[in-house]
């Protein structure tokens, strides 16, 4: 779960991490009470990148201005994310941008702490210079890996590796970490959590947009499910499987509009649960593709003949089924869906009635 | 001969009264696998499937197991591989999905100061048809051979190990990694084992989007590896920054795309199939085998 701006920095001020002065706002007349001199820094709250490069950052010299910027942002898209909130800083008099972040690395499989001596650019950009140091999970920061980046800024990292550890972070970024009259302040923060360990947290703030509705309201059910630009709804169990059948559905010129993952259940009410909410995501065709091993293609059938008794579907049904009690399950599900044999037969039928 | 897993398994089932620890327990049993005890705190002197029930490892341990399984619930997954790691357990199969990727990152690190190997967090665990299996794939799909297998996959690798099944291909051993992005052994170990399993004559990869272990594995393949290998990488149409129900499964900053890893693949030698079922007819086709 990505953090919004604001919000990582109010993380950041709890652990002793200087950030600029600033207010969230989210209704014109709050612009009123916020208490800081002008000029003001006035930053669209989103979380995708490269906002700066959109223009949802903007300077305001007074009041009016900043009624004009406010509509601006908030009426602005970012990569098709809405902006839903502006955080107003003071305007900070800069000398020079670092960049510094921990991350866990999938390779190393250890934390690695990344600076760089040039910030506010993208990471990728300045790759020859940044000084990457891998930290144990057993050890954690020693004091030597401080050693290796400038004195000014080892404070605001130590604090940063505690935040990062005790909030279960995958990310936490500091870009730009300025240096203003001496002092190192955050002057951006991207934090991103760990969705695993969200139980141990419940005083961050839930605000992960990035979700479509259907996409939520999958999460809360306990159901993977994606929302792609195709008309075909997939279901598979298990994540690779219902990969791999998108990607079968392309090699015939289908494409792929839901990926539903039905994991390891045969459970026929969590097999309904799916269907309808497939149902609500209105593909052309629903192909579903199930390997019983441990799961029984008897019992999914239970629940997507239980579905089909409770709701009119306006589409088809693709169905390959293979596995544990495939036979019984197709003989019941004749006449409710259309079954092909094959994996691939599977895909060319689903992308054939998608095209029509 | 077969990798990581074979017939001299003594296994720890650690959660075993739980609904998904009972069955596998039976299932397991079935396929072969030596179960010498079971771990629930606080349910100790209970039997599940005829096998004792203990409320702790060291407990346990009077029934000499080697190797444990975990099906603990995430919050408390950490505690049992730490806690059998402890008594000096060697191999651990993590089942367990949505493990806090902070505490994986730490049991996977005291493993390697134990000189132990963990296999998975969230993966289906490791078989070697005709001698053990420590994990939830289905028995049924197997057949004694001599192709490897290696997986971050499930339900894929079930498909595709039945297909080389049917096609005659029989496997030495298939083990799945895990579909988490930090988990405990990596393509790379596998390969190693692989190429040092006398059994295994070919192996095959199934790797998906996210990450860097394919291209990893494909350098290592390049100067490492005399036998075939053969490989699937599902998530072709995936979209960036998604994540695929595979919490590992996702393309951050343009990095993990299913290209760039057939592309490594290819590079290095390595057959890359369209179609999961198209590995045994690769096989078939091929010279080498």
């Amino acid at each position: 779960m990505k953090l919004l701006e604001y919000a990582g920095k109010e993380l950041f001020k709890k652990y002793g991490i200087d950030t600029p002065k600033g207010r969230v706002v989210s209704s014109k007349g709050e612009l009123h009470n916020v208490d800081i001199p002008f000029p003001w820094v006035m930053k669209a709250q989103v979380l995708v990148g490269g906002r700066g490069k959109a223009g949802g950052i903007k300077f305001a010299e007074n009041m009016e201005e900043a009624e004009k910027i406010f509509d601006e942002l908030m009426n602005m898209e970012i990569k098709g994310e809405k902006v839903r909130k502006i955080l107003i800083e003071e305007k900070l008099n800069i000398e020079k941008e670092y960049y510094l972040s921990f991350f866990l690395d999938r390779s190393s499989r250890e934390y690695l702490m990344m600076f760089s001596p040039e910030g506010g650019v993208d990471i990728e950009a300045m790759a020859e210079r940044v000084i990457k140091t891998n930290v144990n999970p057993l050890i954690g920061l020693q004091p030597y890996h401080l050693r290796r980046i400038p004195k000014e800024v080892r404070n605001i990292a130590a604090n940063l590796f505690r935040l990062f550890i005790e909030n279960d972070c995958e990310l936490a970024e500091i870009n730009p970490l300025a240096i203003s009259n001496g002092k190192a302040i955050a002057a951006d923060a991207k934090v991103i959590i760990d969705n695993n360990a969200l139980y141990r947290h419940p005083e961050l703030p839930k605000e992960d947009v990035e979700l479509t509705p259907l996409e939520k309201e999958a999460r809360e059910k306990g159901i993977a499910f994606v929302q792609l630009d195709g008309n075909i709804g997939v279901i598979a169990n298990g994540a690779g499987l219902t990969m791999a059948t998108l990607d079968a559905l392309n090699e015939f010129d289908g494409k792929g509009g839901v990926f539903l993952d039905l994991g390891g259940t045969d459970d026929p009410a969590k097999v309904k649960q799916a269907f309808e909410l497939m149902a609500k995501a209105k593909p052309k065709v629903i192909l579903l593709n199930l390997f019983g091993g441990i799961t029984k293609c008897d019992t999914v059938a239970r629940g997507i003949i239980e579905f089909m008794e409770e709701h009119k579907l306006d589409c088809p049904v693709v169905a390959r089924i293979k596995g544990m009690n495939e036979d019984v399950a197709r003989e019941m599900l004749s006449g409710y869906v259309i079954a092909v044999e094959s994996f691939q037969e599977a895909a060319r039928k689903a992308a054939e009635l998608g095209r029509d | 001969m077969a990798i990581w897993a074979d017939e001299n398994i003594r296994l720890l089932v650690q959660g075993i009264t739980g609904h998904q620890g009972q069955f596998h327990t039976k299932a397991m049993m079935e396929f072969g696998t030596k179960i010498v005890a079971g771990v629930t705190p606080g349910k100790g002197g209970q039997q599940v499937h005829g096998v004792p029930v203990y409320d702790s490892v060291e407990e346990a341990m009077e029934r000499e197991p080697n190797a444990s399984i975990v099906f603990v619930p995430a919050p408390f997954a950490k505690d049992a591989v730490i806690e059998a790691l402890d008594v000096g357990i060697k191999l651990v199969v993590v089942i367990t999905e949505n493990i806090p990727f902070h505490d994986t990152m730490q049991f996977v690190h005291y493993a390697k100061y134990k000189g132990a190997r963990v296999i998975g967090p969230n993966c289906p665990g490791i078989a070697s048809p005709g001698k053990t299996k420590i994990g939830i794939l289905p028995n049924v799909i197997f057949k004694e051979g001599n192709i490897g297998v290696a997986s971050r996959s499930g339900t894929l690798t079930y498909e595709i190990v039945n297909a080389l099944s049917q096609a005659g291909f029989g496997q030495s051993t298939c083990v799945g990694l895990g579909g988490d992005p930090i988990i405990g052994s990596t393509f790379i170990d596998a390969l190693k084992a692989f190429e040092d399993d006398e059994e295994t004559k070919a192996i095959v990869l199934v790797g998906e989007i996210g990450g860097t272990a394919e291209e990893e594995a494909a350098e290592y393949i390049a100067s490492n590896i005399t036998k075939p290998v053969y490989a699937y990488i599902a998530g072709r149409t995936a979209p960036p920054g998604k994540r695929m129900g595979h919490a590992g499964a996702i393309i951050s900053g343009g990095k993990g795309t299913a290209e760039s890893k057939i592309k490594a693949f290819e590079e290095a030698g390595v057959k890359v199939a369209r179609f999961p079922h198209e590995i045994a007819e690769l096989i078939k086709n091929d010279k080498r085998i």
